[in-house]
């Protein structure tokens, strides 16, 4: 039988394999958009379970809005990527850095 | 025989283990094209999760809206930047430690949060749709459309506003183009193109043009 657990756990899981991504993938804007969405995903796994045991429709209808916000920024961010490899020519975070103080 | 919800176990395991593997290969894949689609792997399998939670419109929302719109986009992006992959490995190794340390830290605190064990007992009830006699799109639908209708419109205008974002920061101008100005064109007047002249009809005179025409024969 699948309890509330199980969905919850899977959702840590993902959410905590995303945070080692910001570690280990510090120079790749791309991958770091990617566990952005992988915490999204691991967020949105949450909502769903607790709207399905508690009966609830405003997890779901939250996973909605979620997934709409997601792909603004998702669709913006990407621009803004275009944008700085356009003029840098460079999607590296390190060299990034003439707003540095 | 199996028992229904056995299987329902073994499907949710089967599931969660591709989600958790495919979701290591995003962070760990060395060609972004692979990791790319590692993520639409993950995002498919989440989708039979919800599935399996009985959130169906959202599992094909997000089949429909993320691994067909949202990835393909990442897909567009990763393809058409020529990124050289060595750079932006540097550092993977020596952050390794650190970022499996925090990443199992952060997992052993949230599930001694959770209370795994304590939460066992929250078996899966029945579908709050099926109870109420709806599918799961008509149950959300009509939250969606009653109780949360501002926040559905707010959420049409961020798509709007993105959408506006994206081509506005990714247009460019080149210079030395020429380019029409279609307000221009619109706001033009008959006035702008032709001007009409209200003259006098004369007659020119019979031996006025030979005189212009050739004047050195005359001595």
């Amino acid at each position: 039988m699948i309890t509330l657990s199980h969905f919850i756990v899977l959702g840590a899981v993902l959410f905590c394999i995303a945070v080692a991504s910001l570690f280990i993938n510090r120079k790749n804007v791309i991958v770091l958009l990617m566990s952005i969405e992988l915490m999204l995903l691991a967020v949105n796994i949450n909502f769903v379970a607790f709207s399905r045991f508690l009966g609830d429709v405003a997890g779901q209808v939250f996973v909605f809005f979620i997934l709409t916000v997601a792909a603004a920024e998702t669709a913006i961010g990407l621009a803004i990527l275009v944008l700085l490899f356009r003029n840098r020519s460079t999607i590296n975070i390190a060299e990034i850095d003439s707003m540095k103080g | 025989m199996i028992d229904p919800s056995v299987f329902q176990l073994v499907c949710f395991y089967a599931f969660a283990a591709v989600t958790v593997v495919a979701a290591l290969g995003v962070i760990t894949l060395r060609n972004s094209v692979h990791a790319v689609l590692s993520l639409v792997l993950t995002f498919f399998s989440t989708a039979c999760i919800w599935l399996l939670a009985e959130a169906e419109f959202l599992a094909i929302a997000l089949i429909v809206v993320y691994v067909g719109a949202v990835m393909v986009l990442f897909l567009f992006v990763v393809m058409m930047l020529d990124i050289k992959q060595e750079h932006l490995r540097e550092g993977f190794i020596r952050y390794l430690p650190v970022g499996i340390v925090v990443a199992v830290v952060m997992l052993v605190e949230m599930l001694a949060l959770i209370g795994v064990r304590t939460m066992h007992e929250a078996v899966m009830g029945a579908n709050p749709a099926t109870a109420a006699g709806l599918s799961n799109t008509q149950w959300l639908g009509q939250a969606l459309y009653t109780q949360f209708l501002l926040p559905f419109e707010i959420a049409a205008l961020i798509l709007t506003v993105g959408v506006v974002a994206a081509v506005a920061l990714t247009l460019r101008h080149r210079g030395g183009t020429r380019h029409q100005t279609a307000a221009q064109q619109v706001a033009v007047k008959a006035t702008d193109r032709v001007r009409i002249v209200k003259m006098a009809a004369e007659r020119p005179a019979t031996d006025a043009p030979a005189q212009t025409q050739n004047p050195e024969t005359k001595p």
